[in-house]
């Protein structure tokens, strides 16, 4: 198979409160062989609140994004759902409208840059479930994970809207989706199956609506712990630092102590792949990764 | 067509009358269903062939009265236009069905959908306009002025967005998808008049378009794509369009992002957490800050990463931002 390579748009997130996000994808993409070609020139995808503001801004700014994996004539992966949902929208509009596309070129080519919307745009687990194959990941397995229950948390922006995602996510089903809990299988550990692993962390609402936030924040990993996780794992650095950072509240929220280590899905994958602690950042989660 | 037929499908079914029971219950049901059958095909055969005291709502049959809409494994559906092969595809052969809202049951799969009425009336659904008494010729609208609704005209108030909130089922003061799909249907009319009213009921604080959380679940449930997080973003837009949005943590959340990218062109989180919060009010998140900076979550200003060619995106924030706060 000829090596796959990819244009990795990082998202902000991965560059400042997850750096262990950014580190660990870096590590299994070189164990498996895949080269990501950072793309240093993206700005921040507005993250569905630029939207809200100035939604011609956003799309001026996510088309530029994309602009650059073209140039690199590379599929752009995310690390992040809401890049990934703010990124795929932005060519959504833009591929299916001319007058809008115009619109946005005109304003790039101030800049020398031309949308043309030969890029795909695709989440990184997504990348790996369909393109390097899951068979061929378990074969590269060096330390299964088979003493864990591990609880998928699959993030809204990645399988919602579906009509829109599953241009890129191979069709997954939002009310039952499977892709990371294949993912786990993959890995040699044991999914667990509970109602909120395709439910909001809350992440979005939280200084605006910091009880509903908790709330849901709470309820997440509450149904994570009533299924006998062990700890959970996330493709999204948002929900990441919802469940990892605010258990407190989340506990104070719904009136029962909740707490579990919430692994990024790299990091998943590199323990698998026999990758140290060191290499995939489990020092940088606020709740204590004390099982490896 | 599908190569099965027909097929064995396990039901279970949510049952409770409010008037007699103390906590609800479920019915299981293994039926053969065919390839053609939808859920509402399903509901009827177990009322006339097995128990006749199940209860459900149906009118129209044709997805177009909203009444039948319920839960299936936890999607909201039509019961009319579902059919129960498409349902198997994603769940398998064990299908629950329950209620819009268990906490709004009235008797088993009918519920009280007064909490939805309310809302919807709050945001003053209908054209606002003085019309003249004798018209001489009609209001017609152009297609063009048409589009700008997006088809949240579709709605048909099944309620199946507005029991699939998450936002909703914590706070009840939130006024809710449906609601807010039917607010932006009329202040996008041409012909209305009540838009500026209507945007401040939909920009307060609490019960506003500020506390949807970004789920999108509103727009997997819909039945006619309505889309309704779309139209919640649009509200958003409005707000600011007209000028009144308020200074508070919601509106500079949204407006610190073009802030941060404008310097940046990344976002700087710690930068967005205080100018949205303020000076005072970020004080509360001191202590997730410590645990954060303890665990090497937190750059410091002066490592702040930057976009590479920042001179571009200074440019184009520049040359098309459309609004200012």
């Amino acid at each position: 198979m000829e090596k796959l390579r990819y244009a990795l748009y990082t998202g902000c997130t991965a560059r400042e409160s997850t750096p262990e996000l950014l580190k660990s994808t870096l590590a299994i993409a070189d164990k498996l062989g895949i080269e990501l070609v950072l793309l240093d020139e993206a700005s921040c995808c507005g993250a569905s609140h630029l939207q809200d503001y100035d939604d011609f801004l956003s799309l001026v700014l996510n088309a530029r994004n994309i602009c650059y994996a073209e140039k690199l004539g590379l599929t752009m992966v995310t690390i992040c759902n809401t890049c990934q949902l703010n990124t795929a929208m932005t060519k959504h509009r833009l591929d299916t409208n001319p007058e809008l596309k115009a619109k946005v070129n005109a304003k790039l080519a101030e800049v020398g840059l031309e949308y043309k919307g030969t890029s795909e745009v695709t989440h990184f687990l997504y990348a790996l479930v369909q393109d390097f194959g899951l068979e061929k990941l378990a074969k590269m397995v060096k330390v299964p994970l088979s003493h864990f229950n591990i609880a998928p948390f699959y993030g809204c922006h990645n399988i919602r809207p579906s009509e829109l995602q599953n241009l890129s996510n191979g069709g997954e089903n939002p009310y039952n989706p499977t892709s990371l809990d294949d993912l786990i299988i993959a890995c040699g550990g044991v999914n667990v199956d509970y109602a909120e692993k395709n439910k909001c962390c809350g992440f979005h609402a939280e200084l605006q609506s910091p009880h509903t936030a908790a709330v849901l924040t709470g309820n997440a990993i509450a149904g994570a712990m009533d299924a006998n996780a062990d700890w959970m794992v996330t493709p999204c650095p948002l929900c990441h630092l919802k469940l990892d950072v605010q258990h407190h509240a989340a506990s104070k929220a719904i009136g029962r102590d909740v707490k579990l280590p919430v692994l990024h899905m790299p990091q998943m994958v590199g323990l698998a792949l026999g990758c140290t602690p060191a290499e995939l950042g489990l020092n940088h989660h606020v709740t204590k990764v004390d099982f490896v | 067509m599908d190569a099965l037929t027909s097929q064995q499908v396990t039901f279970k079914i949510f049952r409770f009358n409010e008037e007699t029971d103390y906590l609800p219950f479920y019915n299981t049901y293994t039926l053969e269903v065919t390839h053609e059958e939808v859920v509402l095909d399903i509901l009827n055969r177990i009322k006339w062939d097995h128990d006749g005291s199940l209860s459900y709502r149906r009118s129209c049959r044709h997805g177009i009265c909203g009444i039948c809409s319920i839960k299936i494994n936890g999607k909201a559906i039509l019961a009319c236009k579902s059919r129960l092969f498409d349902l198997i595809k994603i769940f398998g052969t064990d299908l629950t069905i329950e209620p819009l809202s268990t906490k709004r049951v009235i008797k088993d799969l009918i519920i009280d959908k007064k909490d939805f009425w309310e809302k919807h009336a709050h945001v003053n659904p209908y054209l606002v306009s003085d019309i003249v008494e004798e018209p001489t010729s009609e209001h017609l609208v152009s297609p063009h002025d048409a589009e700008k609704l997006n088809e949240a005209d579709y709605c048909i108030q099944c309620g199946a967005c507005h029991y699939s909130c998450p936002a909703l089922a914590i706070n009840e003061q939130f006024i809710g998808p449906a609601a807010f799909a039917a607010a932006y249907r009329f202040s996008a009319d041409v012909r209305d008049e009540g838009a500026l009213k209507r945007l401040h009921i939909v920009n307060q604080e609490a019960e506003g378009v500020w506390d949807c959380v970004k789920c999108m679940e509103c727009a997997e449930a819909c039945p006619k794509d309505v889309n309704p997080i779309e139209k919640i973003t649009k509200l958003h837009n409005m707000i600011f369009e007209a000028n009144i949005a308020k200074n508070n943590v919601a509106t500079r959340h949204a407006v610190g992002f073009a802030h941060s990218i404008t310097k940046h062109g990344l976002l700087d989180e710690g930068e967005l957490v205080r100018y949205s919060e303020g000076n005072i009010g970020v004080m509360k998140h001191i202590p997730e800050a410590i645990a954060m900076f303890k665990n090497g979550k937190i750059v410091m200003p002066w490592n702040m990463p930057k976009s590479k060619n920042l001179d571009e995106i200074k440019k184009l924030v520049k040359s098309s931002s459309t609004v200012k706060f």
